[in-house]
């Protein structure tokens, strides 16, 4: 297919050891924070503002990293988030809660509480997030193994282009607990968003050129140390783009789309960030 | 009717979308609890035969009913499809939802009208949008019944691929041959109907020339036992906007449709998908915007993207899950948007709610309306709650009846608020618009 254009308005990241994307950033440019941040109590889950306090003690981590992330990439896109289409991409959803409701299923299945079941929806943070932005525009929860991001970017970037109107795309994936572990391979906590805008806007950080195509590639290799030490998350996918998104400089990446696609990606950036 | 746009060029104005191209539907099938295939289904609907059965009536309780006293509530199986084995190449994905959607796709001729696609544009331009909520968490549930001595699963489940969302289209991808993109959609009741909307993007961005949609569930333990916590499962066959409705029940379905852009060569069937619309309510995790204004807000688009108006819609499969909320602010929703005189019905009465499939089979009921194959009615239910008032119960059509229909709408309302409208027609119903 012919490359299509887009820009991308926000970027986002928050891991335990990166919380936000501008100490993400340094970290995947390869360098060492100029000024270290000030040592706190290390951080295990995100504290995303839009959640009343009570809320963000009883949302599951899958919940708190995708409105955390997302409402960093829309504040640096200075969009409103109440109008914004969304699609949230995750390999597994939430593994400690899934790990929760089949233990419960297993052993004493009367027991299975509501709020435990509507967070096991692939769609949980989704619905948080209309909720908490009180947005009406569609919103989209997606899978796709391990091209989860690839194919999530995919999604957000069709729809872009076909409703011309920006989209947010939030991918994340939280440790697996439990007897999952034995299964499931994904440690630790990941999230990361863009906003995809159709058009040049004054928040535009990079052009984004993307095309599909048949064939297989690995995914491409990581050059930073904080990068390679977040492989371990299923929503790993994401990282070689991040890093692209951490230099001044133009990137060429092909991304594995599945078993059997490539999703060539060309970013420029567009201003000094 | 407009062409195809380059990309870019639709920009939306003000909140709603920009008229599409139609799609064409090119061939489709579907197995529930009512009929597997499309004729036994469309006989099941004109008959008004119900799969629906009592869980604690089974003997032995069914293993993914989960352990203990079986939920005192009435379910839509389609065991007959879920006792086939897959066949020897396939067997490292064997589970009740993979055995449903490999039994689904063997009907209706749906295999060929794939393999004529992927013939005429490459495997590799052939995409996938499976929709599904649960997807094969029934093989986790099962794990967890049977752990090893270490707490982690047993060796005869210690398979990542078919332990995570995106296992049954990994599995339909693989079935049908398929090396474009392949993605599931997991948006609890919504999910196999937003199916047919990443299938438009992805065909008018050209990432692909054709796509498979799909709706897949399996009944499991967690989806009873979940809407059972939630107090929305009913004890009695789900009575879909009766007075007397008592909550869902709950059903297993696969559901396929095979969609390529309309140039005159693309359509066997004649039926298009005229337009789409999403939204979310922002309003609560399980339960509906009382205004129904998530609701609305999809039904708009969808007509924009069509540019039909809501008169011209003679027939509409309702979302109807019995549940007392859905129900009042659907019912209210179809008496101030649509006219009078339209045939709608609640159909889950039937097939139980197929959840993350509902979307897909509900497009099939409606496409079996245009085929002019029968509306059907809704069954279970005495009359419509008087609390809907006059022009709803005269909208709501309790009986089946022959005749045709030219523009369907579909409509799925899902967990987490998240709402989509499809509009379907005839090249008839197309051209009225």
């Amino acid at each position: 297919m012919k490359a299509q254009r887009l820009y991308i308005d926000g970027i986002a990241l928050w891991s335990p050891a990166l919380p936000g994307w501008a100490l993400a950033r340094q970290a995947l440019r390869g360098q060492t924070p100029a000024e270290p941040p000030p040592p706190l109590t290390p951080v295990h889950r995100p504290s995303p503002a839009l959640l009343a306090a009570n809320e963000r003690r009883r949302a599951p981590d899958s919940v708190l990293v995708a409105l955390e992330v997302a409402a960093a990439a829309v504040a640096m896109a200075r969009q409103d988030a109440a109008t914004l289409a969304s699609v949230f991409t995750s390999t597994h959803g939430d593994l400690g809660i899934v790990d929760a409701l089949c233990s419960t299923l297993a052993t004493n299945p009367q027991m299975l509480s509501p709020t435990r079941f509507h967070h096991s929806v692939h769609n949980a943070a989704s619905g948080y997030w209309a909720m908490a932005t009180g947005c009406r525009a569609a919103s989209n929860a997606v899978s796709a193994y391990e091209a989860s991001f690839a194919v999530g970017l995919l999604e957000a970037a069709t729809q872009a282009l076909a409703d011309g109107t920006p989209v947010l795309l939030v991918g994340f994936d939280t440790a697996a607990r439990g007897a999952l572990a034995s299964v499931n391979r994904s440690q630790g906590l990941l999230g990361v968003a863009l906003v995809l805008a159709p058009l040049k806007t004054a928040a535009s950080a990079f052009a984004l050129d993307w095309a599909c195509e048949a064939g297989t590639v690995p995914l491409p290799p990581l050059s930073s140390a904080a990068a390679m030490a977040l492989t371990g998350n299923a929503m790993a996918d994401a990282l070689p783009l991040f890093e692209a998104l951490a230099l001044d400089a133009d990137r060429a990446l092909a991304l594995p789309l599945g078993p059997a696609g490539i999703l060539r990606l060309h970013t420029s950036p567009l201003r000094a960030l | 009717m407009n062409g195809l746009l380059n990309a870019g060029q639709r920009i939306a104005v003000g909140s709603l979308p920009q008229r599409m191209a139609p799609l064409a539907v090119s061939a489709f099938t579907a197995a529930c609890a009512a009929g597997t295939g499309v004729n036994a289904l469309a006989e099941a609907l004109m008959a008004q035969r119900s799969g629906l059965l009592r869980l604690p009536d089974m003997r032995p309780t069914p293993d993914w009913a989960g352990p203990g006293e079986a939920v005192a509530t009435w379910v839509g199986l389609v065991d007959a499809l879920a006792a086939l084995p897959l066949p020897a190449a396939l067997t490292a994905w064997d589970c009740r939802p993979t055995r449903l959607a490999w039994q689904a796709l063997q009907l209706d001729g749906f295999t060929d009208a794939v393999a004529a696609a992927r013939r005429r544009w490459g495997a590799a331009r052939v995409g996938l949008v499976l929709g599904t909520s649960a997807s094969t968490i029934g093989d986790s549930e099962a794990a967890y019944r049977q752990l090893d001595a270490d707490g982690g699963f047993p060796a005869s489940h210690r398979n990542p691929r078919l332990n995570t969302p995106h296992a049954l289209a990994a599995f339909v991808q693989l079935a049908l041959a398929l090396e474009g993109p392949a993605v599931t959609v997991s948006t609890a009741c919504s999910s196999s109907a937003k199916a047919f909307t990443s299938a438009q993007r992805w065909l008018h961005a050209g990432v692909v020339d054709a796509v498979v949609v799909a709706g897949v569930e399996a009944l499991s333990a967690s989806l009873i036992h979940g809407f059972r916590s939630l107090g929305l499962v009913s004890a009695a066959p789900c009575r879909p906007f009766d007075a007397q409705r008592r909550g869902l029940s709950i059903g297993e379905a696969a559901a396929f449709a095979l969609m390529q852009r309309e140039d005159g060569q693309s359509s066997d069937t004649g039926l298009q998908l005229l337009g789409y619309g999403e939204s979310n309510d922002a309003h609560h995790m399980s339960a509906p915007h009382p205004e129904g204004l998530g609701a609305e807000a999809a039904l708009n688009a969808a007509l924009a993207r069509a540019g039909v108006d809501a008169a011209a819609v003679d027939f509409i499969n309702l979302h109807g899950t019995a549940s007392a909320a859905n129900d009042a602010v659907e019912a209210a929703l179809v008496a101030r948007r649509y006219a009078p005189q339209v045939h709608a019905c609640a159909t889950k009465g039937l097939t139980g709610h197929a959840m993350g499939a509902a979307g897909l089979l509900e497009a099939v009921i409606c496409l079996l309306a245009l085929q002019g194959r029968g509306r059907a009615g809704t069954a279970q239910t005495a009359a419509a709650d008087a609390a809907f008032g006059p022009v709803f119960a005269q909208q709501l059509r309790l009986l089946p009846t022959p005749g045709p229909s030219h523009v369907a709408a579909s409509h799925s309302f899902g967990f987490g608020g998240n709402n989509c409208v499809l509009l379907f027609g005839t090249q008839e119903g197309a051209a009225r618009s």
